[in-house]
C-alpha cells in the first residue's frame, strides 16, 4: 500500500464532484483527502486526491476516473518530484499564562497566529502532511477546542520530467 | 395507390423539413432532435412531468411511440431494440416514481454495454431540491448506472445534449445515458438548430490499437501449442463478427464465445467449443484450463466465465483486447494489452496472423473432446424436458430465430441448446441477470426486426415479473412467441438449494401461478398449453401458424438442473456433470 496523490482536471460542471467521489466509494477506492478549485484555465477545476493502494488499485482509479466524460486529465503527481501542501487552522485553549510557549512553538514552524479569544488562539500552520501532524501533536498538551484542515493540494515541480 | 399521409413521408425529406432553425419548446426540439438521430422507435409512458413531451407527440408520426404497461417494460424494450439492432434504443418516463422504475433496466443495460439514451422527466428546475411532488433525483440516483447523464437547464441547450448523448451512448464501450428534463425546459421557446458534431473533450474512445501490441499478439500465435480464443459481446457491438471470423479461419484458434457473444461466431463451425464458464462445455472450460495462449476479443473476464480467479488459465499467456482500458488488467492480469475497438483490431491483425502451426495436436484433441462431450440430458418419454423443448425450438426455426431470455433455468438451456450462427439474435441479460428482463426485451427486437421470428424464451418466474406488456403485443399486433418454460418452481435457486443448501427448500415454490394461457387470453393473445412432446410440437405448429403474438406455454420436469455446473469457489475445470455422466 502505498500514498497516491493525483490531479484531476475535470469540467467545472454540477455533479461533477459527486461522479468522481461516487466513484471512489462504488469501487473501493480509498480517499484521504479531496481538494478541489479552479485550474488555471476558464471552465475546468483541479481536484487533487491523496489515496492509498498498491499500483494495480493506482491504475484501476486512473483508467476508471478517465471514463468520466467530464474527465480531462489524470496525473499521478507523487509519481515524480512534487510540492504538496495542506493548511490547518486550529484552535488551541491558551490562557494567558501559556501564550508565550505556544507562540514559540508557532514560530519554530513558520506558522502563524490568526487570531486571538480570551481563553484560545488559532493558529494556521500551512506544510506537508507531516509537518501538519507534527503541529497538531505539539498543539494536544493545551487542548484542541477545533481542528480544520483543507487536505492536501500539490504540483509536480517545474524542474520535474 | 401512394398514400400521402405523414406517416409515408420519406426519411429525407422529414429530416430536411426538421433541419430549418426556427424558434420552438424544448419538447419540440427533443422531438426533431430524436428524428434527426433515426430514432424509429420509442417506448415510454406519461405523467406529470413529461406532459408538454407528450403533447407535442400529439398527433406527431415521425417516430412510433409505444406506450407499454410499466416502465420497466419500456426501458427491456428499448434494450432488446438496441441488442438486435445495433442502433441506440430511446425511452421516455415521468419524474420521480416513473424515472425510478427505469433503474433496473439502466442498471441491465449498463452491465451489457448496451446503448440507450434515457428520457425522463424532473420537476421544474424551480423546484428542483424542495421535494416536490414526483421529484427524485434520478441523475444522482444513476450515476453509477449511466456511462453520461445530464439535468438539461434550459432548452437551448437540448439540441447539443441530444446530440452528445447519442454519440456518447453509441461510441467506445456502449452504454446508457441519461437525459433529464425539468418541465419547465420542456416548455421553454428556444431557436433549434440541429447539431452534428459533437466536441466533447473528456470523451475520445481509442479505437485504433497499437500496431506493436497487434504485432506480440501475432507473434504469440505462431509459438503457442495450445491458443484459444475467448470472445465476448464485444465482438457483436463492434459489428467484427465477420473480422473474427477470419481470424478464426486464418489462424485456426478454436474460439469459445461467453454468454453475450454467441452469434459472434457461427456454432456450425468445427473450431467453435461452445460456451465457457459457470454452465459451459466441459471443452471450452477444459481448454481454458490448459491453454498456453488465451486471446480474450471483446469480453471482460465475468466471474461467470473465470470461476476462481486464482486458478483461471493458469498456464496461458493472456492477450486481451477491449475497447474499455479499464477492463484490461481489471480481473486477470494480462501479458499483452491491446486497446481499440475489436473490428479495427481484427482488421489489422487479418493482415498479418497466419496459421497456428504448432497447435495441430491441440485442435484434433479439442474437436474429439468436443464430439465426446457435448451438452447432455436424459431425455424422458414421460416428462417434458425443458432442454428438449429449446432444441425443438432450435429445429422449428432452423436457427433462424431472434432469441431472448429471461434469467435463470431456462436462460441457461437456452444458451446450451439453441445454436447461434448470426450475431444480434441472441438478447440476454448476462452482467446484471435481470429477471422480468426477457419478454419486454423480445418486443424491442421485433420492433428493430420487424420480417424475422422474435421467440421469447422464459421461466413461470421471470415472466410473471413484466407479464402486463403482453397488452401492447396485443394491441399493437407485436407477433412474439412468447415461451414460458414452466417448472412450477424459481428453477435456478432450487438447482443451488439443492446442490449448496442440502436440499433445503426455501421460498421457491411458484404454484398459484396464474393459467398462462388464460392470462393470454386475457390480454387478447393467443395461448397454448403442452405437457408432452406430442403436445408441444402442435402446440408450436399452432403457434407458428398464428400471424400475432402467442404464449406458448410447456409444462416441464421440476426437478432438472442444469449442467454442467462450476460451483462458486472452483476452477472451471471442476465440473459437477450432473445426470449427462
Amino acid at each position: 500500500m502505498k500514498r497516491h496523490t493525483i490531479a484531476v482536471l475535470v469540467n467545472d460542471q454540477p455533479g461533477v464532484l459527486q461522479r468522481v467521489s461516487g466513484l471512489f466509494g462504488r469501487r473501493g477506492f480509498n480517499i484521504e483527502s479531496i481538494t478541489v478549485g479552479t485550474s488555471e484555465e476558464a471552465g475546468l477545476s483541479r481536484m487533487v486526491i491523496v489515496t492509498t493502494g498498491d499500483d494495480n488499485t493506482l491504475e484501476q482509479v486512473t483508467k476508471q476516473l478517465y471514463k468520466l466524460i467530464d474527465v480531462i486529465k489524470v496525473v499521478d503527481l507523487s509519481a515524480n518530484p512534487m510540492v504538496a501542501r495542506e493548511l490547518a487552522l486550529i484552535k488551541v485553549s491558551a490562557e494567558p499564562a501559556v501564550r508565550p510557549e505556544i507562540m514559540g512553538v508557532v514560530e519554530t514552524f513558520r506558522a502563524a497566529i490568526v487570531d486571538i479569544g480570551t481563553h484560545t488562539m488559532m493558529v494556521q500552520v500551512v506544510g506537508d502532511t507531516e509537518k501538519i501532524d507534527a503541529m497538531v501533536e505539539l498543539m494536544k498538551p493545551y487542548g484542541i477546542r477545533e481542528l480544520s484542515r483543507t487536505g492536501v493540494t500539490a504540483m509536480t515541480r517545474g524542474n520535474a520530467k | 395507390m401512394v398514400a400521402q399521409n405523414a406517416t409515408l413521408r420519406s426519411k429525407e425529406e422529414i429530416k430536411e423539413k426538421l433541419s430549418k432553425p426556427e424558434v420552438i419548446t424544448g419538447s419540440e426540439i427533443l422531438l426533431r432532435s430524436l428524428v434527426l438521430e433515426d430514432v424509429d422507435c420509442v417506448f415510454g409512458y406519461p405523467g406529470g412531468a413529461v406532459l408538454y413531451i407528450y403533447d407535442a407527440m400529439h398527433g406527431f408520426s415521425d417516430f412510433q411511440h409505444l406506450l407499454t404497461r410499466h416502465e420497466q417494460g419500456a426501458i427491456h424494450a428499448a434494450d432488446g431494440y438496441a441488442r438486435a439492432s445495433g442502433k441506440v434504443g430511446v425511452c421516455i418516463a415521468t419524474s420521480g416514481p416513473g424515472a425510478t422504475n427505469l433503474v433496473t433496466g439502466i442498471a441491465t443495460a449498463y452491465m451489457d454495454s448496451v446503448p440507450l439514451v434515457v428520457i425522463t422527466g424532473n420537476v421544474a428546475t424551480t423546484l428542483i431540491g424542495t421535494d416536490a411532488f414526483q421529484e427524485a433525483d434520478i441523475t444522482g440516483i444513476t450515476m453509477p448506472i449511466t456511462k453520461h447523464s445530464y439535468l438539461v437547464r434550459k432548452a437551448a441547450d437540448l439540441p447539443r445534449i441530444i446530440h452528445e448523448a447519442f454519440h456518447i451512448a453509441n461510441t467506445g464501450r456502449k452504454g446508457p445515458v441519461l437525459i433529464d428534463i425539468p418541465k419547465d425546459v420542456s416548455a421553454e421557446l428556444a431557436m433549434f438548430e440541429p447539431v452534428t458534431e459533437v466536441n466533447i473533450r473528456g470523451y475520445n474512445p481509442t479505437v485504433q490499437p497499437n500496431k506493436l501490441q497487434v504485432d506480440k499478439m501475432i507473434k504469440a500465435i505462431q509459438e503457442a501449442e495450445r491458443p484459444i480464443v475467448l470472445a465476448g459481446g464485444g465482438v457483436v457491438y463492434s459489428g467484427g463478427h465477420e473480422e473474427l471470423h477470419e481470424f478464426i479461419i486464418k489462424s485456426g484458434i478454436p474460439i469459445t464465445t461467453t454468454l453475450l457473444g454467441l452469434g459472434a461466431f457461427p456454432s456450425g463451425e468445427d473450431l467453435w467449443l461452445g460456451m465457457p464458464g459457470m454452465h459451459g462445455t466441459y471443452t471450452a472450460n477444459t481448454a481454458i484450463q490448459t491453454s498456453d495462449l488465451l486471446i480474450n476479443i471483446g469480453a471482460r473476464f465475468d466471474d461467470r466465465v473465470t470461476g476462481k480467479l486464482a486458478g483461471f488459465a493458469p498456464h496461458a499467456k493472456i492477450v486481451h483486447i477491449d475497447i474499455d482500458p479499464a477492463e484490461i488488467g481489471k480481473n486477470v492480469p494480462t501479458d499483452i494489452p491491446i486497446v481499440g475497438d475489436v473490428k479495427t483490431v481484427l482488421q489489422i491483425a487479418n493482415k498479418d496472423v497466419k496459421y497456428a502451426a504448432k497447435a495441430d495436436a491441440w485442435r484434433a484433441q479439442l474437436l474429439a473432446s468436443k464430439l465426446d462431450k457435448p451438452f447432455r440430458y436424459t431425455d424422458s418419454e414421460d416428462e417434458l424436458k425443458p432442454q428438449w423443448v429449446i432444441e425443438m425450438l432450435y429445429e422449428e426455426s432452423k436457427g433462424e430465430a431472434i432469441v431472448t431470455t429471461d434469467v435463470g433455468q431456462h436462460q441457461m438451456w437456452a444458451a446450451q441448446f439453441y445454436k447461434f450462427n448470426k450475431p444480434r439474435s441472441w438478447v440476454t441479460s448476462g452482467g446484471l441477470g435481470t429477471m422480468g428482463f426477457g419478454f419486454p426485451s423480445a418486443i424491442g427486437a421485433q420492433m428493430a426486426n420487424p420480417d424475422r421470428l422474435v421467440i421469447s424464451i422464459n421461466g413461470d418466474g421471470g415472466i410473471q415479473m413484466c407479464a402486463q406488456e403482453l397488452a401492447i403485443c396485443a394491441i399493437n399486433n407485436i407477433p412474439v412467441k412468447v415461451v414460458i418454460i414452466n417448472n412450477q418452481v424459481l428453477g435456478m435457486v432450487r438447482q443451488w438449494q439443492e446442490l449448496i443448501y442440502d436440499n433445503r427448500y426455501s421460498h421457491i415454490d411458484l404454484s398459484g401461478s396464474p393459467d398462462f394461457v388464460k392470462l393470454a387470453e386475457a390480454y387478447g393473445v393467443r395461448g397454448f398449453r403442452a405437457s408432452n412432446k406430442e403436445e408441444a410440437r402442435s402446440a408450436w405448429a399452432e403457434a407458428m401458424n398464428h400471424p400475432g403474438p402467442a404464449v406458448v406455454e410447456f409444462v416441464v420436469r421440476k426437478h432438472e438442473n442444469v449442467y454442467p455446473m462450476v460451483t462458486q469457489g472452483s476452477t472451471i475445470d471442476q465440473m459437477l456433470m450432473g445426470d449427462a455422466e
